[in-house]
């Protein structure tokens, strides 16, 4: 139940930003609109704790934080290899153990590692991901376990 | 006071433009440049990821309104949601079409 | 400041028509339009800024989620259907 809560109210901030209008008709009709979405993914039963993760919700943000830090140094790595030319990456390709118990959590953790550069989780099999690294110091850095121990700390 | 905050804001504003314009290029130049597929997928990530992110960053500090805020807002979540399913998509596509990595190991052995 | 944005935006956006002509395997390409699209967004966003019509976003975000979408579609597609005009190093 509150999943469903949780998603309406979403689709209806979703739609008061994108609208900028609020007469009458207007609002009839985004309340309709929400109130079909709503319909179509009871139907494909697609609302649960995987599409409303609230249990992540306060965990989240700092999760955020610590991943922007990881993206931007990460950037800076492949920008300054970029630009020092092919003799200076070594593209890598290795299977990464995910330890975490729930399903949602080895997502996170495998989207993580796409989103950074310079690692792109190919495949997510099981407890297994396959790993493509631009660089040794990548594979290093993903094997160390720090992003491991960050992911984890959301499953708590 | 207005004033000075007004030229603080554009300053941050060109400076976030200018790195987010660099970072783009740079993405751009590694795609042209790195030697296949999955090593150019690293330098598209770069594009997507910073370049995208400072320059959406920058134009919120121009923004005038509370909605256009809210819409960059928006766009940025959206690049940064769609970006590593789409990667992850092609990624897993380029390897199930037996796409072969040009990998480290090989180079040094041949 | 917006017009040296925008055209190093319009410069990434060459060099991905580049690597989508050049390929060489169909993946490649597919990777440099997906580029394309995702610089189209930013070049749209910033030209409303440019010409002081933020309305711009709206069709930003509209072609942020049709490029994500026909992404995804093509791959399917190439992942189901292979075709034999692919060129490069498949076996």
């Amino acid at each position: 139940m509150r999943h469903s809560i949780s998603l309406s109210l979403l689709l209806a901030v979703f739609w008061l930003l994108n609208s900028g209008y609020y007469t009458p008709l207007l609002l009839f009709l985004g309340a309709v609109s929400v109130a079909l979405v709503m319909f179509i993914s009871h139907r494909m039963d697609m609302v649960d704790h995987e599409s409303q993760p609230l249990h992540l919700t306060l965990r989240i943000p700092g999760y955020w934080l610590w991943l922007l830090k990881a993206i931007i140094l990460a950037n800076v790595d492949v920008v300054y290899r970029i630009w020092r030319g092919n003799s200076s990456i070594s593209p890598t390709r290795f299977v990464l153990k995910a330890s975490q118990r729930t399903d949602i959590v080895k997502v996170i953790y495998a989207n993580s590692i796409t989103l950074t550069p310079g690692t792109v989780a190919i495949d997510l099999e099981g407890d297994t991901i396959t790993v493509h690294a631009l660089t040794r110091k990548a594979v290093e850095e993903l094997k160390s376990g720090v992003m491991e121990r960050r992911v984890n700390l959301l499953e708590l | 006071m207005e004033i000075m905050i007004d030229l603080l804001l554009n300053i941050g504003s060109g400076i976030l433009l200018i790195l987010g314009g660099f970072f783009c290029v740079s993405g751009g130049v590694g795609l042209l440049r790195f030697p296949d597929f999955y090593t150019r997928m690293h330098a598209a990530g770069v594009t997507d990821t910073l370049g995208a992110g400072l320059i959406l960053v920058g134009l919120m500090l121009q923004s005038t309104h509370l909605i256009v805020l809210l819409k960059l807002i928006l766009v940025l979540l959206f690049a940064l949601l769609t970006g590593p399913a789409a990667s992850h998509a092609l990624a897993k596509a380029a390897m199930h079409g037996n796409l072969k990595p040009l990998l480290y190991r090989d180079k040094s052995t041949r | 400041m917006l017009i040296g944005v925008a055209a190093a935006i319009l410069i990434v956006m060459m060099l991905a028509l580049i690597r989508a002509f050049i390929g060489p395997t169909l993946y490649d390409r597919i990777l440099a339009v997906n580029m394309f699209g995702t610089k189209t967004v930013l070049l749209i966003a910033v030209l409303g800024f440019l010409t002081a019509r933020p309305d711009f976003l709206d069709i930003a975000l509209a072609y942020a989620l049709i490029n994500f979408i026909s992404i995804i579609g093509v791959l399917r597609f190439f992942e189901y259907n292979r075709p034999n005009f692919t060129d490069g190093n498949h076996d």
